[in-house]
Order: structure tokens, then sequence, then C-alpha cells
């Protein structure tokens, strides 16, 4: 493939600059612990479920434990208690301790070597229940191939996930490789994860664990159709990042959208929060074998895309380096970028080449997703659909990973079955004329493209070294990504991150830690 | 004097209108004379079934051209559009400087569900949208752009709090008319609460228009492709005008 002459020294110093400031991230995360991650020791522990006023119990247990004063300890100990106390499985426990017939103070002569025991049991199934999502798809994939580079990843919308379904089944007949499930629009200010089957949405159809295999099993069926294996997406942000990791993985989701700071941004969820919910999302993620998707391509829609380029490849190094920490091989590591450039700007495509060029040769392992131009999409959509096909000719160009495809009827409405139709049958067609273009090219040793691609390199160094004298936290405060301010202790959700107590106490994330799969 | 008009193709009122629609209908023959009947229903002429394919099982999509068969008196035609001079940054900021003595206060966002701040994003940051600065870049201007999700009860209190002379509005999310319904609460809110006329109120987003902000109760509607400029510029005569 052509490559742009790049330094690489200059590349290994980037790398280990993000990694100092994950690294000094990390060193926060660790004494902290939040609402959403104890709820997701239940969930990985086996607690499912709703109470009568609809109230998931994992939510339910852990508001028991923090108005019981004892969350600081970590749920797993209190939980596994409770579990010895009521003699019954987790489920069971968890519904008698909602309908307070157990609760935490009641001591039945329980030891705490029990409780120890009862902890690595509990966490040693849930370990399990990892290992065999890994395995199934594993085995279906086997069974149906993976489609070449790069796949095309198409969204349905429609509120309701029977319908979705109906228009996923569309999708890949058309050519579809990925289908991602637009979550209704407020669901990341959730502070739990919804129940059961949905056919009510707004603009996207809720996440619950019912509606992930509701789709999975449509996408297994229509993929056997087709003899391709179909891969399913999700959204692991907003308030519930690690929960819904979990609930993917239960039911053998393979992409997630999860981004280390787009909450932050564009959510206006508190940092820490973010922070330290990440990285348990991305630890399951590891296990999982599920690949997330990164949020840069977000920055260039209030951001001008040429001048704030380097943010994006700033983020994509951030993004790399702390999912290296939560131990995600390069392989699973979709880190997001964008097609955005004003397509009034001269020689625009060049820009979008040498960008899209410089994020593959950064990361040359990474399945890198791409997203297609949105921003200056107009209710034209003929015109929206010229866009598009450059777009699709950049991504093939520079062999790009995941290529959201881009729809016609962007700027409309969501997209109808016959837009994505119109949409793949644009991609099918330049990624087949053009497929090895980009073996048979060279980019001109001191061209514009060259040239461009140094150009953010170089200033996203200069961008990184400003972010690690003041450090990740204070450069969100001080609106260094997309041009958005957030303060430290601001923001959604920040009520519920608590310090951990000198005897916090979480086995699974240890497990989780120490047995990375990937190494 | 009337003025019949139908749609061009070539030739003038040769009424070619193409159109493109899916049936949900597995592909052959008898789905395009399906496609063909269904367009005659609509009372056209002459319909040509151009392309038809299989889009999914059970679904086939098609592209058809067709003749027209109404005219219409272009000449009892009436739509309004945002009335307002055209200004550009240094001319507006120039008009607050000597009319007003004061800065203007604007306070935006994007409310009820909705999480799209394109819209707003493109009237307010400072960078703008399409060479043309955002209010924030005034001056002349104090630009509040509180981002998406918004409740209409946080942006009153903050326009209340900033002594706003205008409340941007963006909504993006039209599916089930959302847009329809946050765009109504927000002035039963203001109505409610007697302050309806304390503010201008803009109403913006890819779906609506002036017609449709008007009859919603706004004083100005504004769509797809809006520059910052033609918005600032509303409001500043528009006050002008209020204090004359």
């Amino acid at each position: 493939m052509a490559t742009i002459p790049l330094d690489q020294n200059q590349i290994e110093r980037v790398k280990a600059i993000a990694l100092e400031i994950a690294e000094s991230v990390q060193e926060y995360i660790v004494n902290y612990s939040s609402d959403s991650v104890e709820r997701t020791v239940l969930r990985l522990y086996g607690v499912d479920g709703v109470n009568e006023d609809g109230t998931p119990l994992p939510n339910r247990v852990v508001e028991k434990a923090r108005e019981a004063g004892i969350l600081e300890h970590g749920i797993s100990p209190w939980f596994a208690k409770a579990m010895l106390i009521s003699g019954r499985d987790e489920q069971v426990t968890a519904e008698l301790l909602e309908q307070d017939q157990v609760d935490f103070s009641f001591d039945k002569n329980v030891t705490p070597a029990d409780i120890h025991q009862k902890e690595g049991e509990l966490a040693n199934k849930a370990m399990e229940v990892l290992k065999a999502t890994n395995s199934a798809k594993r085995e279906k994939r086997e069974k149906t191939p993976l489609p070449p580079n790069p796949w095309r990843y198409i969204i349905v919308a429609t509120g309701n996930i029977y319908e979705d379904r109906t228009q996923a089944k569309s999708a890949v007949f058309s050519g579809a490789d990925i289908i991602a499930v637009i979550r209704s629009t407020a669901q990341s200010l959730l502070d739990y994860v919804p129940y059961g089957p949905t056919t009510e949405g707004f603009g996207g159809t809720y996440a619950t664990q019912a509606n992930f295999r509701i789709m999975r099993d449509a996408l297994d069926e229509a993929g056997l159709e087709q003899g391709r294996y179909i891969r399913l997406v999700n959204y692991s942000s907003g308030l519930c990042m690690a929960e819904i990791a979990a609930c993917a993985a239960f039911e053998d989701l393979d992409m997630l959208l999860n981004d280390s700071m787009y909450g932050i941004l564009f959510r206006d969820i508190n940092m820490k929060r973010t922070f330290i919910d990440q990285y348990l999302s991305r630890l399951i993620c590891a296990h999982a074998d599920i690949i997330i998707n990164t949020g840069e391509d977000n920055y260039l829609t209030t951001s001008d895309a040429v001048e704030a380029a380097h943010t994006v490849t700033a983020s994509q190094l951030i993004n790399e380096a702390m999912a290296l920490k939560a131990g995600l091989p390069a392989r699973l590591m979709g880190l997001g970028h964008a097609f955005e450039i004003n397509p009034k700007i001269e020689n625009a495509f060049l820009y979008e080449l040498a960008h899209a060029q410089l994020a593959r040769q950064l990361f040359p392992d990474a399945p890198l997703k791409y997203m297609p131009p949105t921003k200056y999409k107009s209710t034209d959509i003929f015109h929206a659909h010229c866009l598009d096909t450059m777009f699709n000719l950049a991504s093939v160009t520079t062999d790009q990973g995941i290529h959201l495809a881009g729809i016609l009827t962007e700027a409309n409405h969501t997209p109808l079955m016959q837009d994505r139709f119109q949409s793949l049958g644009n991609i099918n067609y330049v990624f087949n004329v053009a497929k090895d273009l980009g073996d048979e090219i060279e980019f001109k040793q001191d061209g514009f493209i060259a040239k461009r691609a140094q150009t953010v390199l170089d200033e996203t160094e200069a961008f990184l070294n400003r972010i690690r004298e003041k450090g990740l936290m204070e450069s969100i405060t001080e609106g260094g990504f997309a041009g958005i301010s957030r303060p430290i202790d601001g923001g959604k959700g920040h009520g519920g991150v608590f310090a951990k107590s000198s005897d916090y106490s979480n086995p699974v994330m240890q497990l989780l830690e120490n047995n990375n799969p990937n190494k | 004097m009337k003025q019949n008009i139908k749609p061009y193709g070539d030739t003038i009122n040769d009424g070619i209108i193409q159109l493109s629609f899916t049936l949900p209908v597995e592909f052959g023959a008898k789905a395009k004379k399906a496609a063909e009947l269904y367009v005659l229903k609509l009372n056209f002429d002459q319909v040509s079934v151009a392309h038809a394919e299989k889009i999914a099982d059970d679904f086939t999509y098609f592209v058809v051209f067709a003749k027209a068969k109404p005219v219409l008196d272009y000449s009892t035609v009436v739509a309004s559009e945002v009335k307002t001079v055209e200004m550009d940054f240094y001319q507006i900021n120039d008009l607050i400087r000597k009319e007003f003595n004061r800065k203007i206060s604007v306070v935006g966002a994007t409310i009820g569900a909705d999480a799209h701040t394109v819209g707003i994003d493109a009237i307010m940051n400072m960078k703008g949208y399409n060479q043309d600065y955002g209010l924030e870049r005034y001056p002349e201007m104090n630009a509040l752009n509180m981002g998406a999700q918004v409740t209409c009860e946080d942006l009153l209190k903050e326009a209340l709090d900033k002594k706003a002379d205008a409340l941007l509005v963006s909504q993006t999310v039209t599916q089930k008319d959302a847009h329809i319904r946050n765009f109504t609460e927000l002035i039963e809110l203001l109505e409610a609460e007697n302050l309806r006329s304390h503010f201008l109120l803009l109403a913006g987003g890819p779906r609506v228009t002036h017609d449709l902000a008007i009859e919603l109760g706004y004083d100005a509607g504004f769509g797809p492709g809006t520059v910052p400029s033609r918005v600032a510029s509303f409001i500043v005569t528009t006050l002008l005008k209020g204090r004359k």
C-alpha cells in the first residue's frame, strides 16, 4: 500500500506521550469506583431483571448498599454475603434484597473466608461466561467467514426492535457487513439499562439485553443466508458504559461505540465517572472480543475539520493508550475519524486523503472507524450522494477498517429502506472499481498530501505535549477538544463516583485485569 | 392574472416528475405492474417504470418517471420567509454599537431529548458555518450555547438570568414529530409564565420553515443552509423595530 514518509521516531514519541497522559488518568481511576461499575459486577455475577416499578435489580441492590453505607467496600463481598445468608442463587438473592427480605447487616455467622470463597466462585463463573461468548463468536465466524476490508457499516434506527430487524435484514441483503442499532436519543443520560424488548424510541431504539438478543438472532440468520458473518454494534457510552458492555458480551455483540472522552464532551457526563466506567467497559471488551469504536469523528462536527485535525489524531492516540491500559489489542481498536472537510475548500479531497492515510499509518493494525460526511450534507439528496462517493473512494484507497455508510438523506430523516440500498449500492460500486487503487499509487515525497500529514502529526505532538503538562482533565476543562469545556466536578453522574475503601473488593475486575486473553 | 404552472422536464408544462419509492412486494413482473398502477392512482399520466430492483425479500425499489396532470395557479400562492436586511458580521456589530449602547444577549439550545447540536452549533459556535462567523464571535453580542438535551425550564432560567433578548431553539430529530412537541412545550411554558413577550423566539432545524415557526407561535423559523449572519441581522433589526 502507498505510504507517506513519516519519521518512525516521531511516531514512537507521540505514542509515549499519549501513554504518559493515560497513565496519569489511570492513577486516578484505580482509587475510585462508581455506581455503574458496581452494577456491572452484579450483572457479571448473574443479576438481571427489574422490580415492580421497572427499575433494574442491579440498580436497586446498589442503591440499597449505598443506603446501608457499605458501597465503598465494593458490592461484591456484600452480595456474596447476602447469597450465603439467603442460600439462594444470584437472581433470587437480588430479588430478596430488593424486597428487604434479606439485608446487608444481617449476619448469620458468615465468616470472611466464606465470603471470600463465594466471591471467588461468582467471579470465576463470570469469567467463564465471557470466555463462552468468545468461543461462540469464533465458531460463528468459522462457519460464515468475515468480509474483506473496509467493512460496510449500516445503521438502523426505527425505534422498534422488530422493525429494525426487517431493516437490518434488507441491509444485509444489499451488502452490509455490520449492523448498528442506533439508540434512542436520550439513552446515554439514563442511569440504568432499560429492560426487555422495546418498540418505542426517539431517533433510535433502546439498548436492552433483550433487544440485543433479538437482533443477534436475526443477523445470525441473515449471515447464514448470505454466507458471511454479520457483526452487531451497539453503544457502550453515557452513564452505563460498563453495564452495556456486560449485556453486549452476554449476547455476543461484536462492536461497541466506546470512547474515553465522548461522554464528557458531548453528553456532559462527569469526566471522573467516564474515565472510571470506560476502564471496566474496555476490560470487558478485551475479554469478550468486542471491537471498540471511538468517537473522534464527533469533534469535527463542532470544530473545523482542517484546523482541528490534530485534535482527532491526539484523541486517537489517547484512546489507544487507554485501550492498551485495559488490555485491548490493536485489532479491537476501532479508532475513529471522519470525512468532514468543507467541500468548498479547494483540494478538500487531498486533505481528507492525508488525514485518512495518517491514521492508517499511525495505527497499522487497528480497524479504523471512518465516518462519512454529515456536516456539509445538504437536503439535496443527489448532491449528498456525490459527497458519499468521494468518501467511499478515500476509504478504499487508504484501507480503512470500519466504513460507516454515508446516507444520502442524512440531513432529512432517519434512513428509509431505499436510502440504505442506495448507500450500499454506491459503496459496493466504489469499493469494487477502486479495489487496489491504494496499492497502485504512490504519494509524492514532498507533495501536498505528505506535507499535510506531516503538519497534522507535528501539531499533534505539540498538542499532546501541552496536555501532558497540564493533565488531561485540566485540558478538557480548558476546552482543548472540540472547543467544549467541562469542569472536573461538573456534569451528570458525578454523584455516582466514590473513593474505594482500603478493603475494597472486586475480584472479577482483578481477574479481568490479570488474565488478559490477548497476551 | 392567472399563471398556471406544472413541473418542468425539458418542455414547458410537460409535467415530468421523477419518483422513487419501495413497495413491500417481491420483485418481478407483477411488482413492476403494481408500481405503474400505483402511480396511475396518484393521478399521473404516461407512467414509465424506469428501474425496479429487489432490495430485500418481499421489497422492491422503483424509479419512475411520470407526467403530472394538475396545474397550479402560481398567482394564488402565498408563502413567507424571514424578511431581513442582508448584513455582514461587521455591519451587524456596528449597528448594535450605534443603536443599542449595550450588548445583545442571545441564549440558544437544543431542547427536549434531542441530542443533536449540529444546528445550534452552526449558528452559535465561534467558528460558525460556511465561512460565516457564529454568534459567539460577535463582539457586540453575549451569546450562550447551552448545547443539547436542555429542558425548557433550564433554558428559561438561563434566559432570565442572562437577560436574553432572543432565544434560539434548535430541533433536529423529527421522528414521530418530536420537534413539534418540543417547540410547543417551550411556547406553553413561556405563556404559562407570562413571559412570551419577553423574548424574540427563533426556531431552527432541517425541517423548520418560517411558516411552521409562525404557526407554532415563534417569531421566525430558519431552515437548512441558514448562516449565522442571517439570524443575527434578523435579531438586531427586529429588536430595533420593536423599540421604535
